[in-house]
């Protein structure tokens, strides 16, 4: 196998690693901050849940994870599963994992908002949607970064998690190549490419936290 | 015409009795001015007239409409709709200003007049360009709140407040937060604001400036007024406890 087939194919996979890596943020990043309001909800039940499902998430395996959210449909319910749910069932088992881990980002960043900036909204008369999504949420993003970029340079590297299910992104494909050519080159290219792709996502997370430091 | 009254307010914070059946009339275009030892109550009490705490049993009105009814001891609010109305009424000038860090000068002002009041943006501007030309902020229109001194800070929250152009403000303690060169040039501001007969409820350890600007003091202690009067009054009075602590306030 010529270096230039190996590459195209490890590009291929890396297409399915960034695929992953977008949609998981998609979808967990907004269900994150849904999960942090049940988790800080005045519902004891909803809090309990949420509380439950956070500890879950962070307590075990997402290859663990993936596997139940692949697996499962068809050991628990006998549904057949077609060869298109793989995809589906990395991001839905991605999803609620990092779901978990941005919610509590999100409520200590909310919780440690001074009570006076919501006094403030009050009197100037903003109701609840537009305090928390005007005034609030936009403080908090600010305060948060640091700790969601670190989550975020974790799920780069996560995402090679879904060779579990043989889900074909770049690290299987490498894998596979490494096995049937004897080499560690596609291994080491990998590497490479993950590196590249951390480094990518860390200068544009600079950028918005730069974007961000217009106030203190 | 009595744009605010409050009569016989309780609060409790669980099992503490912090207001115990305080009694408060505001005329329009009087200046109140509160002051008493920490922990009196002071702040609980504008917090309740501001909606920000509820009483547990009293009333509230204002403009002679009811915020809050008493109904066999108990206290009921009016609908979220009214509040939302009367809450028009006034506005709050908190001691560590509680500006938004993330808005500009003029978006602190303008951003709930176009939002909230739904008011034309020129308008909102406007009316903000004119209220931080009165303050001497007109240069700090484009600033951020952590660019400015405390001093402007706090003007820019009364910019902020006034530009809802509110029938009453209070004022919790507006210059405690402040250096003593910065709360002179925010006790002029209220001072001007006296001139101009605005309506206020001021707390303030600031015993000379209370003397200067008030119609009337009240003296608050452990959760009751224990005496009030115009500032004469207050300040030749035989109470021998008021004496004692506007004595030691003023440096003798
Ligand atoms: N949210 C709260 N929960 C419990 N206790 C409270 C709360 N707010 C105030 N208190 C208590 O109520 C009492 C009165 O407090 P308040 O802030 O009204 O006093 P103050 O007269 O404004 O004092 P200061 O001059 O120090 O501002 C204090 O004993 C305080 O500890
Ligand atoms: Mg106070």
């Amino acid at each position: 196998m010529s270096i230039q087939v190996m590459l195209l194919q490890l590009g291929k996979g890396m297409i399915v690693s960034v695929e992953i890596f977008m949609l998981t943020l998609l979808f967990s990043l907004p269900l994150g901050l849904i999960v942090a309001f049940g988790r800080m909800s005045k519902n004891a039940v909803l809090r309990w849940i949420t509380k439950v499902y956070i500890s879950v998430m962070r307590g075990t395996p997402l290859m663990l994870q993936l596997l139940v959210v692949y697996f499962g449909p068809y050991y628990v319910f006998k549904i057949r599963i077609g060869s298109g749910y793989r995809f589906v069932a990395v991001i839905i088992a991605f999803a609620i994992n990092y779901a978990a881990y941005f919610a509590e980002i999100y409520r200590s960043g909310i919780e440690s908002m001074p009570v006076g900036q919501y006094e403030a909204a009050k009197v100037l008369g903003y109701g609840r949607a537009q305090t928390f999504f005007k005034i609030i949420l936009p403080q908090v993003i600010k305060r948060i970064l640091p700790s969601v970029t670190n989550e975020i340079i974790t799920l780069v590297k996560d995402t090679s998690l879904a060779f579990a299910i043989a889900q074909a992104e770049m690290f299987t494909i490498a894998k596979q190549i490494a096995a049937a050519q004897t080499t560690i080159m596609p291994l080491m290219a990998a590497g490479v490419f993950y590196y590249i792709f951390n480094l990518i996502v860390a200068t544009v997370m600079e950028r918005v936290e730069k974007a961000c430091s217009y106030y203190r | 015409m009595k744009l605010l009254e409050m009569n016989h307010v309780k609060k409790n914070f669980d099992g503490l009795e912090v207001l115990k059946d305080i009694s408060l009339s505001v005329e329009e275009g009087e200046v109140v001015s509160i002051i008493g030892p920490s922990g009196s109550g002071k702040s609980t009490l504008l917090r309740c007239a501001t909606l920000l705490e509820q009483m547990d049993s009293g009333q509230l009105l204002y403009l002679g409409e009811y915020a809050a009814k008493d109904e066999g001891g108990r206290c009921v609010y009016a609908s979220k709709a009214d509040l939302k109305r009367l809450q028009h009424c006034f506005g709050l000038v908190f001691q560590n200003f509680n500006l938004f860090p993330h808005y500009s000068v003029l978006k602190n002002i303008t951003d709930s007049l176009l939002c909230v009041d739904k008011l034309p943006r020129q308008e909102a501007v406007e009316r903000a360009e004119k209220l931080l030309a009165q303050l001497g902020l007109a240069d700090k229109r484009d600033a951020y709140p952590y660019q400015l001194s405390g001093g402007q800070q706090q003007r820019v929250s009364i910019a902020r407040a006034l530009a809802k152009q509110p029938k009453l403000l209070f004022f919790d303690e507006p210059t405690s937060a402040l250096d003593p060169e910065l709360t002179v040039e925010v006790l002029k501001v209220i001072k001007q604001l006296a001139k101009e007969h605005m309506t206020m409820v001021i707390v303030t350890h600031e015993m000379q400036f209370a003397r200067e600007v008030s119609d009337r003091i009240i003296f608050m202690e452990e959760g009751v007024i224990k005496e009030q009067g115009t500032p004469d009054e207050l300040f030749g009075t035989d109470n021998e406890r008021v004496r004692e602590f506007i004595g030691h306030l003023s440096g003798k």
